[in-house]
């Protein structure tokens, strides 16, 4: 592992090293790199497997985060690899020619955060949510509750409580 | 004799017959449960389920055929057990059999199957065509064992009048076909296990299956009637095998006992194997079954 | 041949959640004649039900009996509460002895049990399933999630209150419940319908305008018929 770092350092200026566990290293390169590096690590590293491709909304920092899980199940070891996108044009190039079934995970993905992924077969098409018309749920700045509270007949008498400040105040009443 | 007091006892028949169905088809599901560590429905489940099937308060049809596809199966059912002579040697339970009366039955086995698949064709459901057209395909399967052991008897005793061939057996346990042929007998037997709907050749029936095979669009009354037909066929292809190889019955309690072991027998072998699929089933069938019906014809050839 | 192109552009746009083979379309017949199809006025049928009346009194309540004795259930697991059934059909709880009986299509089931979570994707086969089924039919729903929610009360894609959507007649609270609550559902559900109060088919009927409009305000691809038996 320590040999591909460094070749991936050299090759694709990877930067944010780290060891998240055992055989499982994190780390992060700029969007535009991500279909070359993966294509070399497919290729000629032996990283066979996409495991999957997710996504984490930055909201604070105005970027989506993209994460590709790719395996190597000769040696069993993972790569995770974070590239950043703008959450304001979120597009991104799609990998499915790489892995076909890439292009479930960008439908998912098209569907829960909105991310574009030009040219993946059937993007558009709904996936879990159909004929969603709102924002994209799994957006940070979509309100679930009030969304469920307008749509979903809430039934009264339900109480609801902060987890944090609840337990709180069950566990240690005398704190303040 | 009056013809009216002759239908009175058909009637009469047909309607010891239906109860016969039901109870011992609420008999054997108990056994099933008992064998595989269940306590099982209540015995008197299928009276019930019948019940509460004619009982449904709104019902739809797809079309003309979709009613007379069950209709079509219960004449089917009934067919068989007017021609046929329920006890040996009875004027008024030997039915409006006549000579020659095993062609026509074995003509009325296949005749209920048909009606069923033009009904369950016009329901619409993709997977009821699928659920009829495996069904025949193991039926016809089925068929073809047992028409050769009906040939290889009708050779035997040199007669198609099923009277005639239960006469033939009576006197000694000894006389009946099952001791004087039995090549005909065991491929006859193996057929029955198909034709009862019990494991292993019940996938084309089987609810856990994706089609409930061709009945997947029936539903209430027209679900009742299939199921008052099946009571009845049950009996009645029990009675038919127990003429021809059993030695027929002198009274109904000989009838009763000897029409449940028969029936019996496909349940026994159902809970010891498990399934075929249709593709096995058919191969299955065609092969030894086939082999050792046409070794009965060949056997009374020679 | 702009005029038509317009004319299709408008149905598609009318018509952009249904299925290709659902669309308006034209078949070419054995003999070269032309064919227009709208599947969703031949394929299924656009009538409102109507509620059945009961029969007199004793006869009615004979029959009440055989349907509480012999419940035919629709394998349909919605959520996470479906793999309670399968237990609930082995020996160590054997539901056939109660009546209890599995079938694989809703025209021949008299139960349907929301089993746990109801995604609105789910609520829609739901329902159709539920339309299906024939009149005396009966709704066991699983779990707090048919009650309040559960603990997707607040989610984006599960429905709160199946009441609103289908007539229910027994709630199992509990997350899961286990299957010896729902073999005490399905008694609950024998006494009911002994007792004549299990007439949620006819309440749908009678309230359809109301149930069609909750449905319709959370399934947003509504490409089915109102009423689709």
């Amino acid at each position: 592992m320590e040999n591909l770092i460094n070749k991936l350092q050299d090759m694709f200026a990877v930067k944010d090293v780290q060891d998240s566990k055992k055989n499982q290293i994190l780390l992060t390169v700029k969007a535009s790199k991500v279909p070359a590096l993966l294509s070399f690590l497919k290729e000629f590293e032996g990283f066979k497997v996409l495991v999957m491709i997710s996504s984490v909304d930055w909201i604070e920092i105005g970027k989506f985060q993209l994460s590709y899980i790719v395996n190597d199940p000769d040696k069993k070891n993972d790569l995770i690899i974070r590239a950043f996108i703008s959450r304001k044009e979120a597009s991104m190039i799609s990998i499915h020619s790489l892995w076909g079934h890439a292009s479930t995970f960008q439908r998912e993905i098209k569907e829960m955060y909105g991310i574009d992924f030009p040219g993946s077969p059937r993007v558009d098409e709904p996936f879990l949510l159909e004929g969603w018309d709102d924002t994209p749920p799994m957006r940070r700045d979509f309100d679930t509750k009030k969304y469920s509270e307008e749509t979903f007949f809430p039934r009264p008498g339900r109480e609801s409580n902060d987890p944090a400040e609840y337990m709180k105040k069950r566990l240690y009443p005398d704190e303040k | 004799m009056d013809i009216v007091k002759k239908i009175g006892f058909v009637l009469l028949g047909l309607f010891i017959v239906l109860n016969w169905g039901l109870l011992m088809a609420g008999i054997m599901r108990k056994i099933i449960a008992r064998v595989s560590m269940r306590r099982g429905i209540k015995i008197f489940q299928p009276y019930i389920n019948l019940i509460k099937n004619y009982s449904i308060r709104s019902q739809l049809t797809h079309g003309i055929m979709f009613y007379l596809g069950p209709v079509f199966r219960l004449s089917g059912g009934v067919g068989i057990f007017l021609f046929m002579p329920m006890i040996y040697g009875s004027d008024i339970w030997n039915n409006f059999s006549f000579t020659g009366d095993l062609i026509l039955i074995a003509y009325f086995m296949f005749f209920g199957m048909l009606g069923m698949a033009l009904g369950a064709g016009e329901g619409g459901h993709p997977y009821s065509a699928i659920g009829i057209s495996r069904g025949l395909a193991q039926f016809t399967a089925i068929e073809l064992p047992l028409t050769l052991a009906i040939l290889s008897i009708a050779i035997q005793y040199q007669s198609l009048s099923i009277t005639e061939i239960v006469a033939a057996q009576q006197g000694s346990i000894l006389n009946w076909t099952l001791f004087t042929n039995p090549l005909a007998t065991g491929a006859a037997m193996i057929s029955f296990l198909g034709a009862m709907g019990h494991s292993p050749f019940n996938v084309v029936m089987a609810p856990q299956e994706n089609p409930v095979g061709p009945p997947t669009e029936y539903h209430g009354t027209f679900l009742g009637v299939l199921q008052t037909n099946r009571a009845i066929l049950h009996v009645v292809e029990a009675v038919l095998y127990m003429n021809l190889f059993f030695g027929g019955a002198n009274n109904w309690i000989e009838l009763i006992v000897k029409t449940f072991f028969i029936y019996f027998w496909s349940v026994f072998v159902g809970m010891v194997f498990p399934r075929f699929r249709v593709d096995q089933s058919i191969p299955w069938l065609l092969k030894l079954p086939v082999l050792i019906g046409v070794a009965a014809i060949i056997v009374f050839i020679v | 041949m702009t005029e038509e192109l317009k004319d299709n552009n408008i149905e598609q746009v009318e018509d952009k959640f249904l299925a290709p083979e659902n669309r308006k379309h034209t078949v070419t017949g054995p003999e070269g004649e032309i064919i227009h199809v709208d599947p969703l006025q031949d394929y299924y049928c656009n009538e409102r039900p109507k509620a059945e009346d009961p029969r007199n009194k004793i006869v009615e309540k004979f029959l009440n009996w055989a349907r509480a004795e012999s419940l035919w259930v629709l394998g349909f697991g919605t959520g996470c509460g479906s793999i309670e059934i399968p237990p609930l059909l082995s020996p160590r709880f054997d539901a056939y002895r109660f009546g209890v009986a599995m079938r694989a299509t809703p025209r021949q089931s008299s139960v349907i049990i929301i089993s746990g979570y109801l995604a609105v994707k789910t609520l829609k086969r739901v329902i159709r399933s539920y339309e299906q089924m024939q009149n005396p039919k009966f709704v066991i729903a699983l779990g707090s999630c048919t009650i309040n929610g559960g603990m997707y009360w607040d989610s984006y894609n599960t429905i709160n209150r199946l009441d609103y959507y289908l007539p229910v007649d027994v709630y199992v609270a509990g997350c899961m419940p286990r299957p010896e609550a729902i073999l005490a559902a399905f008694d609950k559900l024998k006494t009911r319908i002994k007792e004549g109060r299990a007439e949620g088919a006819n309440e749908y009927v009678e309230k359809f305008d109301w149930y069609k409009a909750n449905q319709k305000k959370v399934i947003k691809n509504w490409n089915m018929p109102d009423y689709n038996w």
